[in-house]
């Protein structure tokens, strides 16, 4: 718990003496990535422990007033979410500190550098907060730092507008789970008070459902996810691996913390298993025509998200009707799929950040045969890619595979009618995965393999060690992790029974994940002597140019780009879901140049937000009479607020007192 | 384990190994009789990998090495495919609680470094192959996935030799129907994922109709020796998985493996008289074929149900 | 030194009135200066024991409040040669009007309070309020950016009278006011009336309007 405490103290202290580094040299961003990196150390023990099984404690830290103290300590769901939280703050801290290094002289980097650590930071303080209103501050906290991270390309319109979306959303967000905490809070604000007095009936619906809505915004649930592609794509890469890797997880503890302060009053279960599934499919469909490859990474991001929660889900809905066989299954595979995933994200951010710096694009269009100019960076690409796409060995498969196992088991064991609809689920998920493969080849197809498309990308050069071994890092956990997994079961018991208050059966989810291990030992010995044996079939080789079926003058622009790639499925995509594209039919004999427009904005902006918010705009619009630039009326306006408030505290008052 | 099991075991594994190509050989002999010709020797598959193997390579100087790691994960997956379904009688080779989403997905595993490997020559027509394998595997699997739990449900089974093992007896008196329209899925399933006609035209050189064909343009020699070899082994499990839900016996072991051989040449006839009789479909109808494959099998999945 | 409150505060509430009612600027300036004055009495008055230090910080306040910002005021009057008049937005008789009635306001104001019975019939509550509004008022109807800053002094008065009431749970509330009238003094008027009198045309705030979209 001190550990804990230490950390946001070490991170604070590193990002104000980031501050006071100068200005141009190397030192801010060292001293930055040192706090983390000693932050991760300080509070990995007391996580750990927690999840080992250690009992929650509590502390009170003096605060100045209004608040009095703040109430902060680990539990087994906070110390679930510490763990990845510190370790990839670390490494994207590191790999930040180089990312940004070549702008050192026109920047000042203490900035970044300094908000960064105090994100990390905050974050930390959400996990450990023990009160609704250190809670809330410290999530204020977090969105201000990473809207200034996410700005901080400031000078492109796009990015500008990126963080404003950014801003709007998650305030939005902050204002449901506030009222939330509210309706919760009725006997006391902090969570032991809260839990002292459960909700019951209508306020517990209402209140769920507002922080459903609040930490969905921040989680990237269908349909309130709309500023994800935008922030995403926008900041940094280290700071878009942070977000996406961490920072939506935190929506996804604030719902599982709810969970447990209004516990079975709501049908958990079927809800979550619900937006899982319509997440998921909508988040790959949308990443599949992207160009900006950090959009498609957004959008993966949001078909995980809606894994966890299916798996979550499931887990939940067997809880409540008393499978504990699949409860165990589905929560672990959920719980897993969060560890894997920011090991997985993590990992292509930052291999999109080492490409974007090396070959200077992020447009797939631009991009091609990075494979021999960047080897190391596409390797590990190719790695992340794999593990993303929930393909074996790696972990990515693993955290599904358990998924699968419990909606599987649920849709045997079940009734016909939630039976036959955790079997379609399967089905989903299925399709979710090859839409996944089908995303991730063309990302890997465009980006590094075949001939580079632009002069870019022909003179692109590989990333230095600093961007590289922070990648390495992460490709390293993710071919380690299937084989820790059916060890690191026992550490997800305190958690589950926090989430269920039932007993947790671990082996059965240990024994499913053996038979994984075994395969992916074979899978990987085995393609590995099979590449060396096939390397001595072809030994005897001349080189040549590409034959393609005898083509005589291919030029890379030739080449399948993106959109054509994507083609194919897009135009069986649902209209709502597909781009908008403006363009001309050639009518002629002979072809004569044509325009083609293509708008991959969010459907859901295009079709539902941005109506409604311009409808929403021109209503308010007829109140600009207000706001007439004078200093004077601004001054009478807050002096007839205050005179206002007086007079009707003083009538209140006087009626009451006589 | 007994001696008769790790006799079965070796059994399994040489025919795993050796059996494969003869089905390609009895489609392209049925395909040549339909025609009214004589056709290729049945063993011809074998001496074209030994004839492919010996020959040297040439490789383009754009690909990679993805280029050499797509046959390579290629025919691995295939061989652990082919481990995880039960052939002949009894179990398969390996056996384990959710060993059907192991095998959709090390299949997945192939198709993506196939693709990679594809998209790695920097040609159009790779590019355009890849392209459409993609967006074809995206309506297969559904329809695979859906068929293998109908399945699960009638078996309360997890395992593929769960679902096609003694159980399965006892499914075909109660649900028939559903394993009828199942089988007819998977049917089409095994067209698309082994790039039958109707969905693809294996022999074809025309870009207008190639899908797995303009995949391999550019692998020549050993490389496509492996990719066929691959090949045949996918089929051979697509094609095992169909003859074991049709043909639900149990015991005596030699009657088993006797129907369960003639049933994969059987198999094998049967894409050969469909190659022979329908022409390839047009591009855009794929879709729909692809779609009445899972709407089979959903439809099997709804009348187990109810 | 309780007797010589009331007055001081009496004193305090009419130069409040007469700040508004008020036409030249000298004299405006004049009466928050003698305000400061008042102030500065009140808060040694304010202390149970009379130390050293007490009188210090006094002596300090009043040399702000009443020498240095006043003359600080002068000296910008000359150098951006304002006309001397001030320039109402409502016209005088009007604001001594508001102002009477703020007074008012705040008497009833304080009476409804829950306070403790040694502040009961106290005057500071009153008058603190009083000369808030007065600030508020100043700075809501006059023109000119010099008025706004005589304004605001008067309503840091106002909030440094409140300081009084508070002196004993607050002991340094004192010293803190005056330390933020120096800040007032250093920040506003170096830098706004600098580039006031450089940059604009003209020191009419009405003109300031780039706020409006």
């Amino acid at each position: 718990m001190i550990g804990c405490w230490g950390a946001v103290v070490v991170l604070t202290a590193s990002a104000l003496a980031a501050l006071a580094a100068g200005r141009h040299g190397r030192a801010p961003s060292v001293i930055a990535a040192a706090g983390a990196v000693i932050a991760a150390g300080l509070a990995l023990p007391s996580a750990i422990g927690s999840l080992a099984g250690a009992a929650p404690v509590e502390l009170a830290v003096a605060w100045a007033p209004p608040i009095d103290e703040l109430r902060i300590g680990i539990d087994p769901l906070s110390a679930f979410f510490i763990v990845p939280l510190v370790l990839l703050g670390a490494i994207c801290g590191i790999y930040g500190a180089v990312y940004l290094d070549d702008q050192r002289t026109r920047r000042w980097l203490a900035v970044p550098a300094c908000f960064y650590n105090l994100l990390v930071a905050a974050m930390l303080l959400v996990l450990i907060s023990r009160d609704a209103i250190g809670f809330i501050v410290a999530w204020e906290v977090m969105t201000l730092t990473s809207y200034f991270l996410v700005a901080f390309d400031h000078t492109q319109p796009e990015v500008r507008r990126a963080g404003w979306v950014y801003l709007i959303a998650s305030h939005l967000g902050v204002a449901c789970v506030l009222s939330s905490f509210l309706l919760l809070g009725d006997g006391g604000f902090g969570f032991a008070d809260i839990y002292a007095h459960p909700l019951g009936g209508a306020s517990a619906v209402v209140a769920a459902v507002l922080a459903l809505v609040g930490f969905g915004v921040k989680a990237g649930i269908v349909p309130l996810h709309v500023w994800l592609p935008e922030a995403h794509a926008a900041a940094p890469s280290h700071v878009s691996a942070l977000m996406s890797g961490v920072m939506i997880k935190l929506g996804i503890y604030g719902i599982l913390r709810t969970i447990t302060f209004v516990g079975p009053a709501v049908p958990w279960g079927p809800i979550l298993l619900g937006l899982g599934v319509v997440g998921a499919l909508v988040g790959i469909s949308l990443a599949l025509y992207q160009r900006d490859i950090k959009r498609a990474l957004a959008y993966s991001s949001v078909e995980n998200i809606g894994i966890v929660l299916i798996g979550l889900g499931v887990g939940l809905w067997a809880a409540a009707n008393g499978y504990p066989a699949i409860a165990a299954l589905g929560l672990c595979g959920g719980l897993f799929h969060i560890w894997n995933h920011v090991i997985m994200k993590g990992l292509m951010f930052l291999g999109a950040g080492s490409l974007l710096h090396g070959a200077g694009t992020r447009d797939l269009d631009q991009m091609g045969g990075l494979v021999k100019r960047m080897p190391r960076t596409s390797a590990l690409v190719i790695l992340g890619t794999v593990a993303i796409s929930a393909l074996p060995p790696l972990n990515g498969f693993a955290s599904e595979w358990l998924i699968y196992l419990g909606l599987t088991r649920g849709g045997i064991d079940a009734g016909p009618g939630s039976g036959l609809l955790l079997l379609f689920a399967v089905a989903a998920m299925a399709t979710v995965g090859v839409l996944a493969v089908m995303c991730f080849v063309r990302i890997v197809g465009m980006a590094l393999l075949g001939r580079a498309r632009s002069d870019a990308a022909a003179q692109a050069h590989e990333s230095g060690k600093g961007l590289v071994g922070p990648m390495a890092v992460l490709a390293v956990a993710a071919i380690a992790m299937p084989f820790l997994l059916p060890v690191l079961v026992g550490a997800l018991a305190p958690v589950i029974e926090q989430l269920t208050g039932a007993r947790f059966e671990a082996g059965i989810a240990s024994d499913a994940l053996g038979p994984l291990a075994i395969l992916g030992i074979v899978l990987w010995v085995a393609i590995i002597v099979a590449f060396v044996a096939i390397r001595r079939l072809v030994r005897r080789r001349q080189v040549a140019d590409t034959w393609g079926c005898g083509y005589l003058a291919p030029t890379p622009r030739m080449q399948y780009s993106g959109a054509s790639f994507a083609e194919g499925i897009h135009r069986l995509l649902p209209r709502l879901l597909r781009a908008r594209i403006v363009a001309q039919p050639s009518t002629e004999l002979f072809p004569s140049p044509k325009d083609m427009q293509a708008d991959r904005q969010d459907p859901f902006t295009r079709a539902a937000y941005e109506p409604l918010l311009d409808r929403g705009a021109r209503r308010f619009g007829q109140l600009r009479w207000v706001q007439q630039g004078l200093l004077h009326l601004y001054i009478l306006y807050v002096v007839l607020a205050v005179v206002v408030v007086i007079a009707i505290v003083s009538i209140r008052d006087y009626w009451v007192l006589p | 384990m007994t001696i008769t099991d790790v006799a079965e075991a070796i059994g399994k594994v040489i025919v795993i190994l050796a059996f494969p190509p003869f089905l390609l050989g009895v489609i392209a002999r049925t395909k040549a009789r339909v025609a009214g010709r004589d056709g290729p020797p049945l063993l011809q598959p074998y001496y074209d990998l030994v004839k492919l193997v010996a020959k040297d390579s040439v490789l383009s100087r754009t690909t990679t090495w993805v280029f050499l790691a797509g046959p390579a994960v290629a025919l691995v997956a295939a061989l652990v495919a082919a481990a995880l379904v039960p052939i002949g009688s009894g179990r398969a080779l390996w056996a384990f609680d959710g060993d059907f989403i192991a095998l959709a997905y090390v299949l997945g595993l192939a198709r993506y470094f196939t693709m990679a490997a594809a998209l790695d020559t920097g040609s159009s027509f790779e590019g355009m192959g890849a392209a459409r394998e993609a967006t074809f595997a995206c309506l297969a699997e559904p329809a695979f996935i859906l068929g293998l739990l109908v399945l699960a449900r009638a078996t309360g089974s997890l395992s593929l030799s769960g679902f096609l093992g003694p159980a399965i007896v006892h499914v075909w008196s109660v649900g028939a129907a559903s394993l009828v329209l199942v089988a007819a899925g998977l049917l089409l399933v095994l067209l698309a994922e082994n790039s039958r006609i109707p969905v693809d035209d294996p022999n074809t050189h025309l870009e207008l109709t190639m899908i797995h064909e303009v995949m391999i343009l550019d692998h020549g020699g050993p490389l496509l020796g492996v990719i066929l070899y691959g090949s045949s082994i996918k089929l051979f499990v697509f094609a095992s998985l169909l003859v074991r839900i049709v043909i639900p016996l149990d015991h005596p072991a030699w009657l088993v493996w006797a129907t369960f051989l003639a049933g994969l040449v059987a198999v094998a006839v049967v894409i050969g008289v469909i190659e022979s009789a329908m022409a390839r479909l047009r591009m855009p109808y794929v879709p729909a074929l692809l779609l009445s494959g899972c709407l089979f099998c959903a439809l099997a999945l709804v009348l187990l149900v109810r | 030194m309780a007797a010589l409150f009331d007055p001081l505060l009496v004193t305090v509430l009419l130069l409040n009135l007469f700040a508004l009612g008020a036409s030249r600027l000298r004299a405006v300036i004049g009466a928050t200066a003698l305000q400061g004055v008042c102030l500065g009495i009140l808060a040694i008055s304010a202390h149970a024991e009379i130390t050293f230090e007490v009188v210090a910080v006094a002596l300090v306040a009043i040399a702000v409040k009443a020498v240095i910002i006043p003359r600080l005021l002068y000296k910008a009057m000359r150098d951006a040669a304002i006309v001397r008049d001030v320039e109402p937005l409502i016209g005088l008789i009007p604001s001594l009007v508001i102002g009477a009635l703020g007074t008012a306001f705040s008497v009833i104001f304080a009476q409804t309070l829950p306070l403790s019975p040694a502040q009961q019939g106290s005057l500071i509550l009153p008058s603190s309020f009083a000369t808030v509004l007065t600030g508020c008022v100043v700075l809501t109807t006059r023109r000119k950016a010099i008025t706004q800053v005589v304004g605001y002094l008067i309503l840091e008065n106002g909030i440094f009278i409140m300081g009084l009431a508070l002196l004993d749970a607050l002991p340094f509330l004192v010293e803190v006011g005056v330390l933020l009238d120096l800040f007032v003094a250093i920040f506003v008027m170096g830098i706004i009336i600098n580039h006031v009198s450089r940059d604009f045309e003209s020191t009419d705030a009405a003109e300031l309007t780039s706020l409006k979209e």
